[in-house]
């Protein structure tokens, strides 16, 4: 549907996008993630054709987009963005709603149907006669996405559409975009620095990166394969090591790391350099010397001590010190029923096949 | 004291009586003023828009001028005009001076800085994200930049009426360019400078209130304006719903 190659935008003397090759599938929900001042936004305004590269191409539906603004405009009409701060003009809900149609000559009859349609689709029915200015945040931004859709664009771009906004208003946005996802078929592409959003939205993610796409892939692959330490801790995974793979008996490997020995499911070879990435919620937490049930699969347990606990919702990241650090993601419940605090001495539990292995970089 | 307080009898009596003298010099004042502020409003909005919208050397310069012109004096307009347009002048021919057109191009001279440079600001102050979301939703430049100053209306039309409260206040072009003519070019307050000069002051306070009575009208049609505006919208959907 949209496709760039060696996408770069650079402003003020420095590359914002560095090189970007990217295919978005008709259909698909694609979301970018990364960290704030990654680049996303800028992505956003390009495939939309706000910005004009400053060097690469990009293509939608096979044609490319660098030709006359008359083409451009023609392709942006085909599209629509939503933006992070809805901007409303000051007039009634339905005349916001209705601006895409005006401007691409609708008239009458023909826009009072869109745009009541519109509005239904959003939850907003019966709102048209209000002044928009003076909607609450989450009712201006369905407002926005009744607007971007009642063109029944064939993508639909969304930058941080719910970063405003609180928990349940951001809910109702993600089930509309994956409602109108489904109704519509319309391929949408979300930009987000909120990990849980790309995962609930997300049929493929695109990690972003100081302007570069550092990883395009299926929502496992990113959470649980991510290429490389930098975006193995954005997307929430706290504990990397680095070790030695010691043997590899058909696919179980033994790995040192410092005097530790871990075993891991990988096909990484003897004396390779290598990077273990344990996500937090795969580390278990039980009393010292409690012993492991003998039917446990668990291959891998570690002595130490807990060195820091930071609440985190209804969880508690406790960081253990066994040697090496390692993180673990425990409810406050379970960390109360077994009397965590710091300096508790505890046994730290991972499976084999938690943790993923990546060649050492660097 | 008694000069005022006998003054606004008389005020009073020249108004509900609709003095016929009164009523002339009145009805020029507004129909001279109105046209000057109609007119620099039809060329301050467009060229407010052009000089936003367009990105050149010297944009802040050209500004800034337009700005220290807010406050250029009326008599210095005048005379400019005046030396422009008198029989000798290189305009002359075209008998404006004394004329209630000549004193209508002047007005008109004197406020297009006002209307332009606050044009320039009201625009300005529409948010850049607006420009954003008008393209996104497929504006050709034109319908874009239409919309924006739509979205500006407000502060555009505060701009149009302290640009006719200057106007209609003014008595250096209208004195100069003018000529403060009985029945002809004389308006309010060159009547009110001229009366009072011979001592007749009540004839001058009752001009004097009924300037403001006029501006009073004037603000209060355009506030009306304003609502209708917003009001239309509304009824063009089937009225308000709350």
């Amino acid at each position: 549907m949209i496709r760039t190659r060696g996408l770069c935008f650079e402003a003020g003397g420095r590359k914002i996008l560095d090189s970007i090759d990217l295919e978005i599938r008709q259909g698909e929900i694609f979301t970018l993630i990364g960290p704030s001042g990654s680049g996303k936004t800028t992505l956003i305004r390009l495939m939309d054709l706000l910005e004009t590269p400053t060097a690469g191409s990009l293509f939608f539906n096979g044609a490319d987009t660098a030709t006359s603004s008359a083409g451009r405009l023609a392709i942006r009409r085909r599209m629509a963005l939503v933006f992070q701060k809805p901007a409303v003009l000051n007039t009634t809900v339905a005349n916001n709603v209705a601006f895409g149609l005006k401007f691409r000559g609708m008239k009458g009859e023909e826009i009072d149907k869109r745009v009541n349609a519109a509005l239904d689709l959003v939850g907003l029915a019966g709102f048209g006669g209000r002044r928009a200015v003076t909607l609450s945040g989450g009712e201006m931004q369905r407002v926005a996405l009744a607007r971007a859709m009642v063109t029944e664009p064939e993508v639909l771009l969304l930058d941080e559409p719910t970063a405003n906004l609180d928990p349940v208003n951001s809910e109702l946005i993600e089930d509309l975009i994956l409602r109108i996802n489904k109704k519509f078929r319309t391929t949408i592409i979300v930009a987000t620095h909120d990990m849980i959003q790309g995962q609930r939205l997300a049929t493929r993610i695109g990690v972003i990166m100081n302007g570069k796409m550092v990883q395009v892939g299926t929502l496992h692959e990113i959470f649980y394969m991510p290429r490389g330490q930098d975006i193995a801790r954005f997307v929430g995974i706290d504990t990397t090591l680095k070790g030695i793979v010691q043997e590899n008996d058909r696919g179980l490997a033994t790995i040192s790391v410092g005097q530790a020995l871990f075993e891991v499911v990988t096909p990484a070879r003897p004396g390779q350099d290598v990077e273990l990435f344990i996500r937090p919620e795969e580390v278990v937490i039980s009393p010292d010397a409690a012993g492991v049930p003998a039917k446990s699969s668990i291959r891998n347990h570690f002595d130490g001590t807990i060195r820091k606990m930071v609440p985190f919702g209804p969880f508690i990241r406790v960081t253990i010190d066994c040697g090496f650090t390692i993180t673990s993601l425990i409810t406050t419940r379970s960390c109360e029923e077994l009397g965590l605090s710091i300096g508790t001495r505890v046994r730290v539990s991972v499976k084999a096949s938690a943790i993923h292995v990546v060649p050492a970089t660097g | 004291m008694s000069d005022i307080v006998s003054g606004i009898f008389q005020a009073v009596n020249l108004i509900v009586t609709l003095d016929p003298e009164v009523m002339q010099i009145a009805f020029l004042s507004v129909y001279i003023s109105l046209s000057a502020t109609i007119i620099a409003a039809l060329i301050s909005i467009p060229l407010g828009g052009l000089i936003h919208f367009h990105n050149f050397r010297g944009k802040r310069g050209l500004i800034i001028l337009i700005q220290t012109l807010y406050s250029v004096p009326t008599v210095v307009v005048g005379l400019l005009l005046y030396l422009l347009l008198s029989r000798s002048g290189p305009l002359g021919f075209f008998g404006l001076l004394f004329t209630p057109e000549g004193m209508i191009l002047g007005q008109t001279i004197l406020i297009i800085p006002i209307t332009t440079g606050l044009t320039i600001s009201a625009l300005s102050g529409v948010d850049k994200s607006i420009s954003d979301t008008l393209l996104s939703l497929g504006a050709t430049t034109f319908q874009g930049v239409l919309q924006i100053v739509k979205e500006a209306r407000y502060a555009i039309l505060s701009a149009i009426v302290l640009a006719f409260g200057r106007a209609i206040s003014e008595v250096g072009v209208a004195m100069m360019i003018g000529g403060n003519i009985l029945n002809q070019t004389r308006v309010l307050t060159t009547a009110i400078a001229l009366q009072t000069g011979i001592g007749d002051f009540p004839f001058s306070i009752a001009l004097g209130i009924i300037l403001l009575g006029i501006a009073l009208i004037v603000v209060v049609v355009l506030n009306l304006i304003t609502a209708g505006l917003s009001f239309q919208t509304e009824a063009a959907l089937g009225g308000p719903r709350t």
